[in-house]
């Protein structure tokens, strides 16, 4: 699956672990939540780049002790208009704190991105057929803000002030 | 009223590049219609029985005199004349073609106005009260709060694809004209014990196919906290709102499911975070410079006295005028009304009048109200006269404003691909039976609200008398409800029995409304006479054609 | 056992919402003037080929309807669908456009 991060295709350097399948020797490795909770010892000792993978009715309050020690949580969409990601990577990136990376899987449109940016994705598992213009067009279209997000951007208040 | 400044003139205008943007995709298929479609309902824009249809946002129902000729504008240029208001202040237009919407949307953009967010699971046009800072019971104008929701609410990237839509409303009366407990959420502007004034905030009403009154979450939030609070309550419902069932989505859903303790629980949970961090706050200098835009007219000096003219102009001061809290100063009603004609429904040449008038007499603003009507909310006493004789002259001076003939219908089966039978013809017999001004006055205040689906947009559960049409075997069929309220009284309308075909449903309206007249107490209105008699007496009175027939 | 019914096929353009019937590959705006399907074979065969006109993003939402012959001209049997033909049945503040499709025979006798 392709994978855009910051902005480019990059190569994705984390392999997901189905649950029941055995670990590869690969360094970074994406777990479920459920596997991750039943064996994080084993996961975090065996591998330098451990991520656990949530879906859509898990709230990353769950990992808030183990965050420091993860490389990237993965938020599935299942369904594009299921807006509850909107929320766990805002949470994630505001109030518990998290500074490694924030992937999209699953069914999102890429209309979604430039909100999706705004509350603290920084990486977005893609189509085949996605164009890296559509993501680069989708963050420029609107470049105001009215609220506070995740992304540290002003606002149109903070905007009016200066 | 507000004023946009550079950045929110380009913010729209982005918006609208945005979306010019999304139809040449649509068009070149580069989007399906599955990827467009909630783009294109975030700009309002819905594919109905004949053509799309527009639905522009009218921000807490409040339009200028030049915003008004543009939507006559629109109206006639990329439409058939005509223009349609909606129960939640808003105006659609009928027949637009997709290739022309990202110019209408332009052209709205250079007079302030957009259709952002009128339709989506997304947070929608605050209403508000249609008489705020005009009415004599109002602690405080809730519009400046409606204006800082709006601006928070736009294009706010973690509740865009929220369970389903949510609606907001204010009012800052103890009178509620705004439907609040009606709404999925609600601020009331409320006066502490110290004298200062803040929000009280409601949560988890709704019609629709489990209608609820909603409760209180917050009783009192004091104003540098409201947008914290609002947030705590979206990220609950963002986060806890079926997202497994289209009709239990709402979040009165989940605001039955947990309960008042547990739903205020966890909202004061989450505002204390969010409060903690900051980074909501409303600052007091924000709180003013919004205040400001609001600022009453400099109202003159005037003597307080009812002019005298016609009959007639009497008989509309009646109903279509009320108490304005500056002496010497009214509010009108203009009826969108006229016996046997379409509820809400008004044509170019009719909101260019209008305009005219507003002009003519110093009127800066007009207001669209969820009964389908509009408000002129600053009108001199003496002026009066003059605005009823030329309202005349253009067919909007129905004298009915809260009478039997003033119903609020949605566009029905006529106009919408959700409707399960038409609305509007029933609106049209009813209005022609009761079309004696002096039977109207004879039965007072009395609220019909008819849908046809059930979103209930011609919200029917709270009306007096409610009509829900609904398709029995491809037959249109309507079901009478009674006794709802959309005010502080606020009640979900009982239902009465069977439904009535579109030949018989007039008929059973007629009866009810009889059998009030006949077990009334002096000063009763329906509702009264409802409450106290309960729904026996008019069922038996409704179904006894039927029983005549069954003999 | 009683006769399907007979069928047509709908849509609407999608640069300006227009209500369309198919007719023989193509498609007109008159509901008279479109194609009836006796039964259930042609009428899946049109459908199949008007997501043709989905995929080129001309129509959008192409759909099988009921419509009876009576006195020699079809009628659609869902109220919703005579709607769609004839235009809205309530005309008061709305101005038909010339040769538009609110016909004189469908009067709503209110």
């Amino acid at each position: 699956m392709p994978l855009i991060r910051d902005g480019s295709f990059v190569e994705d350097d984390f392999y997901f672990v189905p649950d029941g399948k055995a670990f590869p020797e690969e360094k970074g490795v994406i777990v479920t939540l459920a596997r991750f909770q039943g064996e994080k010892d084993t996961l975090l000792a065996h591998h330098s780049r451990v991520g656990v993978r949530l879906a859509a009715n898990e709230n990353p309050q769950v990992l808030k002790s183990d965050l420091s020690r993860l490389a990237a949580v993965v938020l599935e969409f299942p369904k594009f208009r299921d807006g509850r990601p909107f929320s766990w990577a805002r949470m994630l990136r505001t109030r518990l704190g998290y500074r490694g990376e924030i992937r999209a899987a699953g069914d999102f449109l890429p209309d979604q991105i430039a909100f999706m940016v705004r509350v603290g994705f920084d990486a977005f598992e893609v189509r085949q057929d996605f164009a890296i213009a559509d993501f680069r067009r989708a963050l420029n279209e609107i470049t105001l803000a009215y609220q506070p997000a995740a992304d540290g951007r002003r606002t149109i208040r903070e905007l009016r002030a200066r | 009223m507000y004023r946009y400044d550079e950045f929110d003139a380009r913010f729209v205008a982005e918006r609208v590049e945005q979306f010019r943007g999304q139809v040449a995709r649509r068009l070149s298929g580069e989007l399906t219609e599955d990827q467009f479609k909630p783009l294109r309902l975030m700009n309002g824009l819905y594919l109905q029985l004949h053509a799309y249809m527009l639905r522009v946002a009218v921000p807490y129902g409040t339009l200028s005199a030049r915003q008004l000729r543009m939507l006559a504008r629109i109206a006639r240029k990329y439409d058939r004349g005509y223009g349609h208001f909606t129960t939640r202040q808003n105006i659609q237009f009928n027949w637009p073609r997709l290739v022309d919407v990202p110019d209408i949307l332009a052209e709205l953009a250079t007079v302030e106005m957009h259709a952002i967010q009128t339709s989506g699971n997304c947070i929608r046009n605050v209403t508000a009260d249609h008489f705020a800072g005009a009415a004599a019971d109002e602690i405080e104008d809730p519009r400046p709060i409606a204006e800082i929701i709006r601006q928070w609410s736009s294009l706010h990237p973690e509740f865009s694809f929220l369970p389903r839509k949510f609606k907001i409303a204010v009012s800052g009366s103890p009178h509620d004209r705004a439907a609040l407990r009606f709404h999925d959420m609600a601020v009331q502007i409320v006066r502490n014990d110290a004298g200062e004034t803040g929000y009280r905030v409601l949560l988890g009403g709704g019609m629709g196919r489990t209608p609820y009154v909603g409760y209180v979450v917050g009783e009192f939030v004091a104003k540098p906290d409201i947008l914290a609070f609002l947030e705590a309550a979206m990220r609950v419902y963002n986060e806890q709102g079926r997202r497994d069932n289209l009709y239990k989505a709402r979040i009165k859903i989940l605001a039955n499911a947990l309960g008042p303790e547990e739903m205020r629980r966890q909202v004061m949970a989450e505002f204390e975070e969010i409060r903690r961090s900051g980074t909501l706050e409303i600052p007091a200098a924000e709180l003013a410079r919004i205040d400001a835009y609001f600022a009453p007219p400099e109202f003159e000096t005037l003597p307080d006295t009812m002019p005298e003219a016609s009959a007639a102009f009497a008989g509309w001061a009646k109903t279509n005028v009320s108490r304005h809290r500056a002496p010497g100063y009214a509010i009108a009603t203009i009826s969108l009304k006229p016996i046997g004609g379409v509820p809400g429904d008004a044509t170019a040449d009719q909101m260019d009048a209008v305009a005219d008038l507003m002009d003519a007499h110093g009127i800066a603003e007009i207001r669209v109200s969820h009964e389908q009507n509009l408000v002129l909310p600053h009108v001199r006493k003496r002026d009066l006269p003059a605005i009823h004789a030329r309202l005349g002259e253009i067919g909007l001076d129905t004298p009915n404003a809260g009478l039997v003939t003033d119903i609020i219908a949605c566009p029905g089966l006529d106009y919408c691909d959700l409707a399960n039978a038409r609305s509007i013809p029933i609106a049209q017999k009813i209005s022609r039976r009761f079309a004696d001004l002096g039977r109207q006055h004879d039965i007072g205040e009395l609220k019909i609200k008819i849908s046809v689906c059930i979103n209930a947009c011609g919200h029917h559960h709270a009306g007096h008398i409610g009509i829900l049409g609904v398709d029995k075997k491809g037959v249109e069929y309507y079901q009478l409800q009674l006794g709802g309220s959309g005010a502080e009284d606020a009640s979900i309308g009982e239902i009465l029995g069977p439904a009535f075909d579109k030949d018989e449903i007039a008929g059973a309206v007629e009866r009810v409304i009889g059998a009030y007249l006949d077990l009334r107490a002096p000063g009763e209105r329906f509702l009264d006479t409802y409450r106290r008699v309960g729904i026996v007496p008019f069922k038996n009175v409704a179904y006894r054609e039927q029983l005549h027939a069954a003999y | 056992m009683a006769a399907p019914s007979p069928q047509m096929l709908t849509a609407n353009r999608l640069s300006d919402g227009g209500v369309l019937y198919w007719k023989a590959g193509a498609w007109v705006e008159a509901l008279d003037e479109g194609e009836i399907f006796a039964d259930a074979p042609p009428a899946e065969a049109a459908l199949a080929a008007a997501q043709g006109f989905v995929a080129r993003n001309l129509v959008v939402n192409p759909y099988l309807f009921d419509v009876r012959i009576a006195d020699g001209a079809v009628h659609p049997v869902k109220e919703r669908e005579i709607i769609r033909a004839a235009g809205p049945s309530v005309l008061w503040t709305q101005k038909p456009e010339p040769g538009s499709r609110i016909s004189e025979e469908i009067e709503y006798e209110i």
